[in-house]
């Protein structure tokens, strides 16, 4: 309250104008309910407004990327390939596929240690589905662990929400007792070897050309066509619309960067020359998926809407009748069931999964992975699409220092140092943006 | 009817002398013997409140007197532990938030409740989201949300999209205010909407409760500021130490007499000199 007399001191004229409008008030064209299209430079004044707010955008982390990028590609002319830029999906798409889980309850404002070693379970959970005397069909093999992961998080989630325990605290809990289930199943240094063909696919398969074409394509046309049909209806009905530029200027750029992937993808990326690996591996469709998924989830239901709510202010949302305890539970039980996926690819990756699961490491990363990309730890803002971009960078960086033979010491250090710097970014525009 | 006692005997006598009042209607909302215990506090004991359409209602009192818990029980924040609410002339539970604005009350609190991080359509729709197909219908809301805007005649927004973190103290309100009536609403609960306002703010609020009243709600309008009290009220209700100690007409009302209820639970002013008052 205190700082919201300070505003007003700054701003009494403007506010003079709602009690005084037969007198006092200006032209209606500055008025916002006549809506209506925005001009191209006042859409990026009022960009440059809410970077400034806190609001970042992608474009200071697309650039991030690009200087990291160039910066590896100086030191070593191999980072820029094709083959190497493919591992590079591949590796990030674990990162990638835990963050985007790990927004879900950054965007409530909580944590959530635990989702690496849940995802560990859940690779486990597959592996012993599908090695035994009786195989489980794969699908069930798939559907099981996800399942299985999102009912931990259902039960931390409600020791958290219930009885009102740090989330801190109770994933810290599931961090070490989860480890624990994962050594206790294996078994001392064991190993569950996965050789389903299907299942290990999913992480190392690659499409063939045409279809992958077919599928950048249809997936390009599709949001084209969902962009231009939602923002036409928004400028045809008179409410705040993007001027057609800027949507056209969108769908550019999701159709440069699908062709840009489908290229480098395509490449012929075989060292040797009697044999040929090329097509989008399969597994860039299944973190695709995901960030639809998760992308609907938080933008286009009360469910996501209510994350927001309880991330910015959960008092204001119980007084809304959101009922907050549940929401805040199907956060947890989204997180962990989404390590549950990225726990299948990784199982899928490695061919099976054994006592080496550094949880941790790859609960930190994700969380890196979500906070570079541009969500707040703070809780209240963030997008899925923030776990794919972060991902990129925490895989790039992982990538291009294991190109330059550097230590996995170093890896740590420059990690640890990347956090670091993205999480003050993000406390000084949160500080920001209480400020006004 | 049952249930006076002697601040209603005070109710009476300035009636009789001020004129006016609430006569025989149906209070939209009435309290009959509300209680309301934390642990071993009583915060409220045995409240008697009627609240009638087409006026604001002031509740005043000192820091600690019980009005925070009052409309908090009202508006299903903290269910009572004893006696009786009354809607329209029926009696009614309120135990949720959603019981509440289900009757048609809305509140608007104190430090506003709104969300920073969303922008002004979605905190005027939080937990009432119109869909379609089960999804969020953002255009509608829109368009809706901007009408009643339109309708309080606040214009100064830039824009219905921004978030609520880049609007003024004065804006926040008005956006609180006009999250509480679009939704046919029958009672507004204002707490405090002057407190962190700057004279220019206040009087626009203030002007924005009158038309809520006029528009035929019914307004429970609390506050620590007798100027705005007496600008607004129709009737002022005093709460002393978790009871009510007095229900007057506005109209006429020596100051003086308010100012002795809130500080000391009681007034050795008599009638004769409210009717002073009155003629002065």
């Amino acid at each position: 309250m205190a700082e919201d007399t300070a505003v007003e001191k700054d701003q009494p004229l403007a506010d003079l104008e709602p009690m005084l409008p037969a007198d006092g008030g200006r032209p209606d064209s500055a008025s916002f309910a006549s809506g209506g299209v925005i001009a191209f430079g006042d859409y990026a004044r009022s960009y440059v407004a809410k970077v400034r707010s806190g609001d970042s955008g992608l474009l200071p982390v697309v650039i991030g990327l690009i200087v990291i990028a160039a910066a590896f590609q100086i030191s070593n002319s191999h980072f820029l390939t094709a083959l190497n830029l493919v591992n590079l999906l591949e590796q990030g798409s674990i990162f990638m596929l835990l963050a985007l889980g790990v927004i879900f309850v950054l965007v409530i404002g909580e944590i959530d240690l635990s989702v690496g070693y849940v995802a560990g379970l859940g690779g486990i959970i597959a592996g012993k589905m599908l090695t035994g005397a009786h195989p489980w069909p794969t699908w069930m093999a798939i559907i099981v662990p996800i399942i299985a992961c999102g009912a931990i998080g259902f039960l931390q989630g409600s020791l958290i929400t219930r009885i009102g325990l740090p989330s801190f605290i109770v994933t810290l809990a599931g961090f070490l007792g989860w480890n624990g289930v994962m050594l206790i199943i294996l078994g001392n240094g064991g190993t569950i070897p996965i050789n389903n063909n299907v299942f290990d696919d999913f992480a190392n398969a690659n499409l063939s050309v045409t279809v992958g074409w077919v599928l950048i394509a249809a997936l390009v046309v599709l949001y084209a066509a969902m962009l231009w049909q939602k923002d036409g209806r928004r400028r045809k009905s008179g409410l705040v619309a993007p001027p057609v530029g800027l949507t056209i200027l969108k769908i550019v750029v999701v159709a440069l960067a699908g062709i840009a992937l489908a290229l480098i993808c395509n490449t012929n990326r075989s060292q040797i020359a009697i044999a040929s690996i090329q097509g989008i591996p399969w597994v860039v469709f299944v973190v695709l998926a995901m960030l639809l998924l998760c992308t609907f989830i938080l933008t286009r239901t009360r469910l996501g809407r209510y994350m927001y709510a309880i991330g910015g202010n959960t008092e204001a949302a119980r007084r809304a009748g959101v009922n907050t305890a549940l929401i805040r539970t199907l956060s947890f039980t989204l997180c962990s069931a989404m390590g549950g996926v990225a726990g299948i690819i990784y199982a899928g990756q490695l061919r099976g999964v054994s006592t080496n699961v550094d949880g941790g490491q790859l609960v930190l990363y994700a969380i890196a992975a979500a906070v570079i990309g541009g969500t707040s730890l703070f809780g209240g803002r963030g997008k899925a699409v923030h776990a794919v971009i972060g991902g990129l960078v925490v895989a790039s960086i992982a990538n291009g220092m294991g190109l330059l033979e550097l230590s996995a010491a170093s890896e740590y250090v420059v990690t640890g140092l990347v956090l670091l710097a993205a999480v003050t970014v993000d406390a000084l525009t949160h500080r920001r943006a209480s400020a006004t | 009817m049952d249930g006076i006692e002697s601040e209603q005997v005070v109710a009476a006598d300035a009636q009789a002398s001020g004129g006016g009042g609430a006569g025989s209607r149906t209070p939209l909302l009435e309290l009959r013997k509300m209680s309301k215990q934390f642990g071993p506090v009583q915060a409220l004991s045995e409240i008697d409140l009627k609240v009638y359409p087409g006026e604001v209602t002031a509740v005043v009192g000192d820091n600690g007197a019980g009005k925070s818990v009052t409309l908090k029980t009202i508006s299903g924040i903290h269910p009572p532990d004893g006696g009786e609410i009354l809607w329209q002339g029926k009696p009614v539970h309120i135990r949720t938030p959603k019981d509440a604005s289900a009757l048609g009350i809305e509140t608007v609190y104190q430090d506003l409740a709104l969300c920073g991080n969303l922008d002004v359509v979605q905190n005027m729709f939080l937990g009432r989201e119109r869909t379609r197909n089960h999804l969020l219908d953002e255009n509608s809301m829109e368009s809706a949300a901007a009408a009643t805007l339109s309708s309080l005649s606040v214009t100064t927004l830039r824009s219905v999209r921004q978030s609520v973190a880049s609007l003024s103290g004065g804006q926040r309100q008005a956006v609180a205010v006009a999250k509480a009536v679009m939704w046919n609403s029958k009672l507004v609960i204002m707490d405090e909407p002057t407190a962190a306002l700057g004279v220019a703010q206040t009087a626009m609020v203030l002007e924005l409760t009158r038309r809520l009243a006029s528009r035929g709600l019914g307004v429970i309008f609390v506050s620590h500021n007798f100027n705005d009290v007496f600008e607004v009220a129709d009737q002022i209700a005093v709460l002393y130490l978790g009871r009510l100690v007095a229900s007057l007409p506005a109209k006429g009302l020596d100051r003086q007499v308010v100012v002795d209820y809130v500080t000391s639970g009681a007034s050795s002013r008599n009638g004769s000199q409210l009717a002073h008052a009155d003629g002065a």
